[in-house]
This record gives C-alpha cells, sequence and structure tokens, in this order.
C-alpha cells in the first residue's frame, strides 16, 4: 500500500485526486490544475512535499565526507544555514540523485532527497558515512511544505511571532534556518520566490489551514511539475538518472571539479569529458499546435534523440520539453507526435522565471 | 458527482452522442471523461468529409498530464469538427455536452446498440470508486 502524509485526511477533505508517486499517495490536484499554476506565478500556492525524504548527517568528519558523497563543494558553504544544490554519484558518474544539502554547523549538515530514491539515498550514504563515522538519521518525524509564489514569503511571515517573522524575511536565497519549531529555507522547484518549511506532522495541517485561510492555494503535484519544467529544473529518474552523467543533464554547473576534491565519480566523469560528450539536455519549445510528452523521439540533424520530460506550459500557453540530444545539434528539430513530425527550436532553459516568460 | 445527460447515448470509452433533427449526429466526451482528463489544452478534431468506422480513434484531446484518443462511437461520415475547440479546448471542460462536441457524422448505418445514461452512470460511479 502507499505511504501516506501527515496531510493525507486534509487532501481528501480539500477534494483532492490522489495519485501514486514514488509509492506516496499524493495529490494531484484539487480543482483545475491550470489555476493552481497561475496562483503560483502570480500569488502563491501550498505544495504538500512531506515524501520528499530529509536525512541528518552527524559528526566531526561530516564536512569531509561529503566531499567525496556530493559532486558539488560544500566548501562553499561557511555560513549557517546556507544551501547548495548537487548530485550524488555512483563510480561510473551515473546520478544517484539529486539533492540539497544544508550546512547547520561544522558537525551537523541536512539534505532534501527524492521520495522515489528514498531506500537507494540511504543506502548509499550509509555505505560511504561508516568509515567517516558519520551517522545518518533519516527524519520521518518531519512534513514538509513548499509555499511558493510572489506573495509566498509574506503570507508565511505573517503567521510567524514578529521576531520569527523578521527571521525568515531576511533569508537569503538558499538560506535556511531553524524559526521556533519549523526549519525554513527560501528554497524551492517552481521558479518563484517562496520558503519550505519542516515542521512536526501535528503542526501542517494547521499551517496549511491558516495559509489557505490568508488566500494561498492548495497546489498538487501537476502544477509542481509544470512549474518546475518551466523554471527548467530536472526531474530525477525523468531527466537524469543512473544512466546519465551530470553533465549530459544540464548540471554541470552543480560539479566542482576543484583540485584535491576526489567525489564518487570524479574520475569517470573526467573520463567522458576528456572522450568528448555525445549527448546534451535541451530545453525545446513547440512551434506547433500539441504537446511534447516524455519518450518521443527527437530528430536532429545530428542523428536522434529523445523527449525527457514534456508539458504544456500555462504561463507560455503552449508546449515545452526537456530533451536529450546530440551535443552538436542546434536550432530547430522535429518532435515525432503520435506519428507525425512537428517542429521545435532548442532553447536554454530556464522558459519561465519570477512569472516572467524568457522564451519567446 | 458528474452530469449525464438522459437524452443522450453512450460508450464504455466515454464518448457521448446525440442524434440531430436531420439525422446526423453529433459527437463529444462525457462530463465524467473531461473531469478524469483535468485541463484540456489541445483538442484535434476530425475534418470533413473523413470516413470513419465505429470504434476508430478520430479525435485526439489533450490535458495537462496525457494525450488520449476519441473512438468514433458509430461508422459513418464527418460532417463538421468543432472548429471552436482549436483555440479554445477548454470548451470540452466547460461545456461537454454543449459548445464542446467534437465532431458531427452522418451515419453509413442504422445506429448501434449504445448504453443509456443510466447505464453509462453506473458504469461512470464504478470507475470513479
Amino acid at each position: 500500500m502507499a505511504r501516506r502524509t501527515a496531510l493525507f485526511t486534509l487532501h481528501q477533505a480539500l477534494g483532492a485526486r490522489m495519485v501514486d508517486f514514488g509509492g506516496w499517495d499524493m495529490p494531484l490536484q484539487y480543482g483545475s490544475q491550470i489555476a493552481e499554476h497561475h496562483a503560483v506565478r502570480r500569488a502563491a500556492g501550498v505544495f504538500d512535499v512531506s515524501h520528499m525524504c530529509v536525512v541528518d548527517l552527524k559528526g566531526a568528519a561530516v564536512r569531509p565526507f561529503l566531499q567525496r558523497l556530493f559532486a558539488n563543494d560544500v566548501g562553499k558553504l561557511e555560513a549557517p544555514g546556507k544551501a547548495l544544490y548537487g548530485c550524488m554519484l555512483n563510480e561510473e558518474a551515473g546520478v544517484v540523485d539529486d539533492l540539497i544539502v544544508y550546512f547547520l554547523g561544522e558537525r551537523e549538515f541536512r539534505a532534501v532527497v527524492n521520495a522515489g530514491t528514498r531506500d537507494k539515498d540511504l543506502a548509499w550514504m550509509r555505505r560511504h558515512a561508516e568509515s567517516f563515522g558519520v551517522e545518518v538519521i533519516e527524519r520521518s518525524d518531519l512534513a514538509m511544505l513548499a509555499v511558493q509564489g510572489p506573495e509566498a514569503r509574506r503570507r508565511v511571515a505573517d503567521l510567524l511571532s514578529a521576531a520569527g517573522a523578521q527571521r525568515a524575511l531576511a533569508l537569503g536565497t538558499f538560506f535556511g534556518a531553524q524559526i521556533g519549531d519549523w526549519f525554513v529555507s527560501r528554497t524551492g522547484y517552481t521558479g518563484e520566490d517562496g520558503f519550505e518549511i519542516m515542521l512536526p506532522p501535528g503542526q501542517a495541517e494547521g499551517l496549511w489551514r491558516a495559509l489557505n485561510a490568508a488566500g494561498v492555494a492548495s497546489c498538487g503535484l501537476g502544477a509542481r511539475d509544470t512549474l518546475r519544467l518551466e523554471a527548467g529544473m530536472n526531474l530525477y529518474g525523468s531527466d537524469m538518472d543512473e544512466r546519465t552523467n551530470p553533465l549530459e543533464s544540464g548540471l554541470a554547473w552543480t560539479v566542482a571539479l576543484t583540485p584535491g576534491r576526489a567525489f564518487v565519480g570524479r574520475q569517470a566523469l573526467e573520463k567522458a569529458s576528456a572522450a568528448g560528450l555525445n549527448r546534451k539536455l535541451v530545453g525545446l519549445v513547440l512551434e506547433d499546435r500539441g504537446v511534447l510528452r516524455a519518450h518521443q523521439r527527437v530528430i536532429t540533424a545530428a542523428g536522434a534523440g529523445e523527449v525527457t520530460s514534456g508539458t504544456f506550459s500555462p504561463t507560455l500557453e503552449r508546449s515545452i520539453a526537456l530533451a536529450r540530444v546530440p551535443v552538436a545539434a542546434s536550432g530547430t528539430l522535429q518532435v515525432e507526435i503520435r506519428g507525425q513530425l512537428h517542429e521545435a527550436r532548442i532553447v536554454k532553459p530556464p522558459f519561465v522565471r519570477r512569472g516572467q516568460p524568457l522564451v519567446g | 458527482m458528474s452530469k449525464v445527460p438522459s437524452d443522450l447515448k453512450y460508450t464504455r470509452t466515454h464518448e457521448w452522442l446525440r442524434l440531430l433533427p436531420d439525422g446526423a449526429v453529433e459527437v463529444g466526451i462525457t462530463d465524467h471523461a473531461q473531469h478524469a482528463l483535468g485541463d484540456l489544452v489541445f483538442v484535434e478534431v476530425p475534418e470533413a468529409g473523413r470516413k470513419v468506422c465505429a470504434g476508430e480513434p478520430f479525435a485526439v484531446i489533450e490535458s495537462v498530464k496525457a494525450a488520449s484518443d476519441v473512438y468514433s462511437p458509430i461508422s459513418g461520415e464527418v460532417l463538421a469538427g468543432n472548429p471552436e475547440l482549436a483555440s479554445a479546448p477548454e470548451t470540452v471542460n466547460s461545456d461537454p455536452y454543449g459548445r464542446g462536441w467534437l465532431a458531427r457524422l452522418t451515419p453509413a448505418d442504422a445506429l448501434p446498440e449504445m448504453l443509456t445514461a443510466a447505464e453509462y452512470e453506473k458504469l461512470a460511479a464504478e470507475e470513479a470508486d
């Protein structure tokens, strides 16, 4: 049976359509998915992301451990609360998962990994943690809400004490802080400003209802997917996995090849890079009517490729996608949609950021 | 609970059929179907003159989530696809039995056995469980 978050009965009471996502029974939408999408771009929306896995990493050698486990450089994390996005790679440089790592203290970091890869990730972390004497603690005792949109931070701050609100509103992008019972971070997966809040499960429904009362829309995984795709953010398992390396997944910016760092997968990655990469992940905008979908075939002058994620963009009112194509592909290409070829154009993601379209 | 008008005929694949006064038929998808699909963003209707067989996919509707075929309930010739849906696919969501019709056809034969409103309502209720 699928797992349920602390908000399952609330989702049902709000009339959500539930779907299985990574082994979790999650809300797909409450009403119109497009209306939920626009609510986040124009005002604020709240998502249940309690299915994501929070992992605390503790020990004197937690920083060297993360230098080994994580392809990004935790040396960049000097200020308490600062967060960093990146990947864990396997020895072949395939992506085990993408994650956010928060610096809480010299002996304590916090990671947030994907729901569908929870067991694999925990096993991978524990396997490498042992020799560093690092404890890997799954925080299944926390619920997590994402409140996103131009009005999101204000709406959350209004529910905090005056001092708490001040601290929350002072958080820089990609910073988090423990404020009372809540860990509040200025992060998200929508391309909008906002907070993600980790909190005791018993407080999650109250927070959700208070946000609803303040005009924040309940939003499901459907809107979360169209928002993240407009924002040009990868979805693990669709846009990258263990068979693709970060350089062919649009994630080169998350790989720190700082001299002396010996992270898992580095050797294989440098070897692949030196040999020349064959594939790259690009953004596509469909010129014709229709909708790009994952696994559609892409035909370019430089060879074939595949759509990895595709959808209808409610903001651009046309179809957009991420696609893996030959590294030499450029300009326009063809996508096969139900047996017919349609023209699409390669663009550099993101497609939309902070409510503004970035592609014509 | 979705609406199921009593004066229409239905298929197990969630199309409805309305007999028009001149003997032609109008076809669309049910309220239950549009609700299950979610926000529609693209509808491809058949062109006039196309000959279709009963059970043949003759239109495509795409929601944000997925693409679905629509099957012709009858054999016949397409008189018209609904021209409004190219620019306003959401009409199928808001008015599935009215302005959201997909196609009008001239039946080639006598109309086949189809589900009554009561029978379709039962089918839709079972699927919703």
